[in-house]
């Protein structure tokens, strides 16, 4: 028998002291497509990214053609014909198509025409529809993707990954691109294919990979597998966590959601048809794929994002009024009387100022407060002693700058700040990515607080067994549209796992 | 094994930057102290190789430019005091990452305003009227200045430091053109103006005659410290400086920010040229700056902008200069050689920078199989 | 009337050459990301590195061979210009130091050095008097044997030292390389987008120097066009002006394109003296006319960020320091 085209044996990868890969064997055969399968942060990219120079693994062995390699920068992948499509695209803008593919090439003469003809050749070989002088940024997401494949394939790549290539794509262009794999691995290419979404692994692959969690579990043949089996490897088994969940009191319609439209930079639909209701004294939990549109509610929620259609309904519980936030800036919607928190993904670059101290952060949000000119440094400087004592921050003093402290501690310090305003919706994304089981508890517990002060938490999650255990209710995302509302007391894994990975059908799909 | 590209050199080094191991604030200023003791031996062997002279009597002349006499020493402090002004004037656009490299001609520009007045209506209204009235136009002219690009920056992004630098040209032959109808003779050169009434002349204090732009820039000093440390504007400098995302989180209006500090930056411009024309020359030239715009962003840059400390790198270039020139008069060199000493300081300093915020690492062996 | 207007364009391009060469030198390396204002100061000193070892040279022999005085100077004038821009890519490559501040203390310094030594190099060799290099400039100066013999033509278009030719010379040669080599891509990658470079296997440091190397040496050049040629081998202080802001704002004015340089350069060229052909111009609207090419550089400015084109932007990366952090 012939030698796999590419083999992995044990292969090991830590940061510090987080284990990302942990003894993963892969092996994908010439002509054939493979699955990698797998929720965020289980993986996927970061083996990946070991296999195209990007990373080097601490643990492991790699074979090409059934020969030991050692890859150690993105050339030695290239020397042995491995191409990677990133899920960022790294193309200049005012480059054309045809320069972007022959950067950084050595290997031959500089001769766009030239270039141009190959270009064509490749194109036709695998039906692209390609102008290879045409300028990066006239072109459309799904062109920019083709101008990577064909830059891999101009360097003449026989094992191609694929980073989450249709997570920007419509469905008419994915099956374009489908096309054209099945043509690679007809052409005894190999495919490494990353995706969530459960139909194209059933559509396109011939063996599917599983990782849960940096850890292999397994590989099937696509043909003798179904959806829930491979759900069910994903999610794996329900890991009870014992997070204390009260049952609601008197819920309220605090935020109305409805139909809301909005088409990012890029042109891309990022939230369709979005419509659910978050209640006071309960905690929503939004679940979903990353970059399925959680991002742009929050901020579309927060005063941050431009919404094409659709309404934000505030129901004031002072005034019992009823106000649309729609288009209106975060200092619009103090002005209303809105008690907003927002928790932002990211802590450091939006949430917080790294370079300032933690009293300083504390009155981010309050500092206008008052007509003085200047500031007020004495409450924020006892709501910072009262933070780091009650949420345990360890730092060396109130006064350094917020950079300096361990992620765990700047989460806190961010969610210690946006609690203090005594909010009525309270909004967290990933508030506990990247932080120890002690924090994460810590978090939760806030939470939970500020649900039975009557407060409505909308909780953006990735770990389902959190959302099942400390969530009212979970609206799942996907592709941008809400593809279900579940109840997390009677729901399972499956089913929202399920519901992540189901194929957007345009619309809302609402139970 | 049968891979020839297995060897691959790994570098010896690699270089992070500091985050959150950032080194505490004596390390940064020793390292920054050793930068300067360095740039100093630099600057005496390229002092003594040109002079051949003794070192010591080098030095000697150096100290003297500033403290040799009462006069050295109060035109050092003025020296001082307007290269300060200017740093302070630009200081709080630069914390707002805002590249004001335009100084230079807001201060013309400021000392333009008042020059006008000082020539046209010098001698129809009292004195006092004259000077507040000269210092409005000043710091009118230098908010107009300062204003024009960061309008453009607001409404296009266009590139301000760009944008800055040419409008500095525009002000010189602004200038100028002043002389050229003032002084109709051709000579270009423009006299002392009402040498006789003094009209629009700040008058001396104590006797001093620099002592009223000394005593308005330490004002300003800590005014600037307490604006940007302790009010709500510069706070929102500082959200915006840092990081534009977050000022958008919390809802600070990032144009009209820009808008506003610029304004206040072109107004203490303004003030700068005010106090050049009414409490120092008393005549306009388009050096009458004296390229202080560009060595404004230096100082402000080296102190971290910090006003006080500002004090301290203002100190140290106007030091500088007149020291260099005093070795200039004594050792019958061209005054330029401050230019030179100022430029190899500042590469020193700037230089050192970098073992500030990054750390080199060696590469511990990795032990192969 | 005809006389007037050749006259005039001799002149135009007389001036456009020192501009000329400043701001191919500044376009080269911006094309890296690198904003160098020290560039003002480079070119004095690749005037006064010229006057120096065109100097000693003249001092050290009885009758200096023209070929030699040419020969001699330019070579120093070059790594002058080199020293100073290693200076600037030093501090801003390899110590990561801020490119405007860097720039602007280069200046600084540059400028320093060409006026102290313009000032003092004759009393350092114990001699009186001022810089005039007679036989190094007679050398720059020489111009095609037959030009004169072409009637106006040859008087308005071929009448000037060799220098000036070279600067068109090397404009043409920048364009094709930056337009149509595989050195140029990558050059252009790197100023918009040093990190996809940097993944497309391109060495982003060694780019950065050379450019840099290579665009301060050529607008030393134009310093020394300025002193061997337009002033004949004379050295004055702050004789050389502003001219290396002008080439700054050239740059821009030419949208980064090394052939629009040629014709903006003699536009600007002519702006910078053009008063002086206005028969009846009052002393004080000549300073006026003398601020067109910076107000109309802050048009185009405002022009291409209000139309925000894509072709006509800086470089993206323009005064961003690149540093790999992580991979």
């Amino acid at each position: 028998m012939e030698a796999p085209a590419i083999e992995l044996r044990n292969i090991s990868k830590s940061f510090g002291y987080i284990t990302a890969n942990k003894n993963i064997n892969l092996t994908v055969n010439k002509g054939e497509i493979l699955s990698l399968l797998g929720e965020n942060g289980s993986g996927k990219t970061t083996l990946m990214n070991m296999i195209s120079g990007i990373y080097y693994p601490d643990a492991g062995q790699i074979f090409i053609d059934g020969k030991e390699v050692v890859i150690k920068t993105p050339k030695d992948a290239f020397d042995y014909r491995i191409g990677m499509i990133h899920q960022h695209f790294k193309l200049v803008d005012i480059f054309s198509a045809a320069e972007n593919i022959v950067l950084g090439l050595r290997n031959e003469k500089f001769n766009i025409k030239q270039s141009t003809a190959q270009i064509k050749k490749i194109s036709e070989q695998y039906g692209f529809d390609i102008d290879p002088s045409k300028k990066i940024y006239e072109m459309s997401v799904s062109e920019k993707q083709t101008v990577e494949i064909i830059k891999v394939l101009y360097r003449g790549a026989d094992i191609l990954i694929l980073d989450e290539p249709t997570a920007v794509l419509t469905p008419q262009e994915t099956e374009k691109l489908f096309a054209v794999l099945r043509r690679m691995k007809e052409d005894g290419k190999s495919i490494i294919i990353i995706t969530h979404k459960l139909h194209e692994v059933l559509s396109i692959s011939d063996k599917v990979a599983v990782l849960r969690k940096g850890e292999y579990i397994g590989t099937v043949n696509t043909a003798e597998t179904n959806e829930s089996e491979l759900t069910e490897m994903m999610v794996g088994k329900k890991i009870s966590l014992n997070i204390d969940r009260s049952e609601p009191v008197d819920p309220q319609d605090r935020l109305v959601i409805n139909k809301l439209n909005c088409i990012n930079s890029d042109g891309l639909k990022v939230l369709d048809n979005v419509s659910f209701t978050a209640k006071s004294g309960e905690i929503l939990g939004v679940a979903g794929i990353a970059g399925s549109g959680q991002k742009e509610l929050l901020e579309a929620i927060a005063g941050l994002q431009k919404l094409e259609s659709g309404e934000i309904i505030y129901n004031n519980p002072k005034t019992n009024s009823s106000d649309n936030l729609r288009d209106k800036t975060p200092l619009q919607i103090r002005e209303l009387g809105v008690r907003l928190s927002f928790v932002p993904e990211d802590r450091l670059g939006m949430g917080l100022v790294g370079n300032m101290d933690i009293v300083d952060n504390m009155m981010l949000r309050s500092y206008k407060k008052g007509k003085s000119v200047f500031l007020e440094r004495k409450k924020p400087r006892t709501l910072a002693e009262k933070v780091v004592s009650d949420l345990e921050v360890s730092t060396p003093g109130i006064e350094t700058p917020v950079r300096r402290l361990s992620g765990g501690n700047v989460q806190k310090v961010l969610v210690g700040r946006e609690i203090a305003a005594a909010p009525t919706v309270l909004m967290a994304a990933y508030p506990v990515r990247g932080l120890d089981i002690n924090s994460s508890y810590l978090i939760y517990n806030l939470l939970n607080e500020q649900k039975e002060k009557g407060v409505a938490v909308i909780f953006v999650g990735e770990d389902l067994d959190v959302l099942i255990e400390l969530c009212d209710k979970i609206v799942v995302m996907s592709s941008g549209s809400v593809s279900g509302i579940v109840d997390a007391r009677t729901s399972t894994k499956e089913e929202i796992g399920f519901l992540m990975t189901k194929k957007a059908e345009g619309g809302n799909s609402n139970e | 094994m049968n891979n020839p590209k297995e060897k691959i050199h790994e570098p010896l080094f690699h270089i992070v930057k500091r985050s959150k191991d950032a080194l505490p604030l004596w390390k940064s200023w020793l390292i920054r102290a050793i930068a300067i003791v360095f740039s100093l031996l630099v600057c005496s062997v390229i002092i003594v190789l040109l002079t051949n002279q003794n070192p010591l009597e080098v030095f000697g002349a150096l100290l003297k430019g500033s403290f040799g006499s009462e006069r050295k020493f109060w035109n050092m402090l003025q020296n001082l005091a307007m290269l300060l002004c200017i740093s302070l004037a630009i200081t709080p656009a630069f914390k707002m990452k805002f590249w004001n490299l335009g100084a230079e001609g807001q201060v013309l520009i400021g000392s333009l305003c008042s020059m006008v007045l000082m020539f046209t209506v010098g001698d129809k209204i009292p004195n006092l009227v004259l000077i507040l009235a000269m210092l409005a136009a000043s710091i009118l002219g230098g908010i107009i200045w300062g204003l024009i690009p960061a309008v453009f920056k607001a409404k296009w992004n266009t590139n301000e430091s760009l944008f800055t630098l040419m409008m500095n040209y525009i002000a010189i032959q602004l200038v100028s053109f002043a002389i050229m109808v003032w002084v109709p003779s051709g000579s270009s050169v423009m006299g002392l103006v009402n040498s006789s009434t003094k009209a629009g002349w700040i008058p001396d204090i104590f006797g001093q005659k620099y002592l009223f732009n000394i005593i308005v820039v330490a004002a300003l000093t800590v005014f600037m410290f307490v604006y940007l440390k302790s009010s709500k504007h510069g706070y929102e400098i500082s959200v915006v400086g840092e990081s534009e995302n977050t000022a958008k989180y919390i809802g600070i209006n990032v144009k009209k920010v820009i808008i506003r500090t610029m304004i206040l930056s072109g107004a203490i411009c303004g003030l700068a040229g005010f106090l050049l024309v009414a409490g120092t020359n008393h005549t306009i030239s388009k050096d009458l700056a004296g390229g202080n715009g560009f060595t404004a962003i230096m100082v402000s840059w080296l102190a971290k902008f910090n006003p006080f400390v500002m004090v301290i790198t203002s100190f140290l270039i106007a030091f500088l200069q007149r020291g260099a020139g005093e070795i200039a008069t004594n050792f019958n060199l061209n005054t330029s050689i401050a230019d030179i000493l100022t430029g190899i300081i500042i590469f020193f300093i700037i230089g050192s920078e970098f073992f500030i915020n990054y750390q080199i690492k060696t590469k511990a062996k990795k032990e192969d199989k | 009337m005809i006389a007037t207007i050749a006259s005039f364009i001799t002149a135009a391009i007389i001036q456009g050459i020192p501009l000329l060469y400043g701001s191919l030198g500044e376009i080269i390396t911006e094309k890296s990301g690198n904003l160098n204002l020290g560039i003002p100061g480079i070119m004095y000193v690749g005037g006064i590195s010229g006057i120096i070892g065109g100097y000693i040279y003249e001092k050290s022999v009885e009758a200096p061979n023209p070929i030699l005085c040419i020969i001699i100077s330019l070579a120093a004038s070059l790594a002058g210009s080199a020293l100073m821009s290693l200076i600037y890519a030093f501090l801003t490559q390899t110590l990561k130091a801020n490119q405007n501040v860097t720039g602007l203390a280069l200046t600084t310094f540059g400028v320093g050095i060409g006026n102290f030594f313009g000032g003092s190099l004759l009393k350092l060799f114990n001699e009186s008097g001022s810089i005039s290099l007679l036989e190094t400039g007679k050398a720059y100066k020489t111009v095609l044997p037959f030009a004169s013999k072409l009637g106006l033509f040859g008087e308005t278009f071929l009448s000037f030292g060799f220098l000036a030719y070279s600067a068109i010379i090397i404009a043409i040669i920048t364009s094709f390389i930056l337009n149509k080599t595989r050195t140029g891509l990558n050059l252009r990658a790197i100023g918009e987008n040093p990190a996809t470079a940097d993944a497309a296997g391109i060495n982003v440091n060694k780019y950065k120097y050379l450019s840099t190397v290579f665009g301060g040496m050529i607008a030393g050049l134009g310093g020394l066009y300025f002193v061997m040629d337009y002033t004949a081998g004379a050295w004055t202080n702050n004789g050389f002006g502003d001219r290396g802001w002008l080439a700054i704002a050239i740059v821009i004015f030419a949208l980064w394109k090394p052939k629009s340089a040629i014709f903006s350069s003699f536009i600007f060229g002519g702006l910078y003296i053009i008063c002086v052909y206005i028969p009846g111009l009052s002393s004080s609207a000549k300073e006026i006319i003398k601020m067109l090419p910076y107000i109309v550089t802050i048009l185009v400015l405002i022009f291409i960020s209000a139309k925000n084109k894509k072709e006509h932007q800086p470089p993206q990366s323009l005064g961003l320091t690149y540093f790999r952090e992580e991979r």
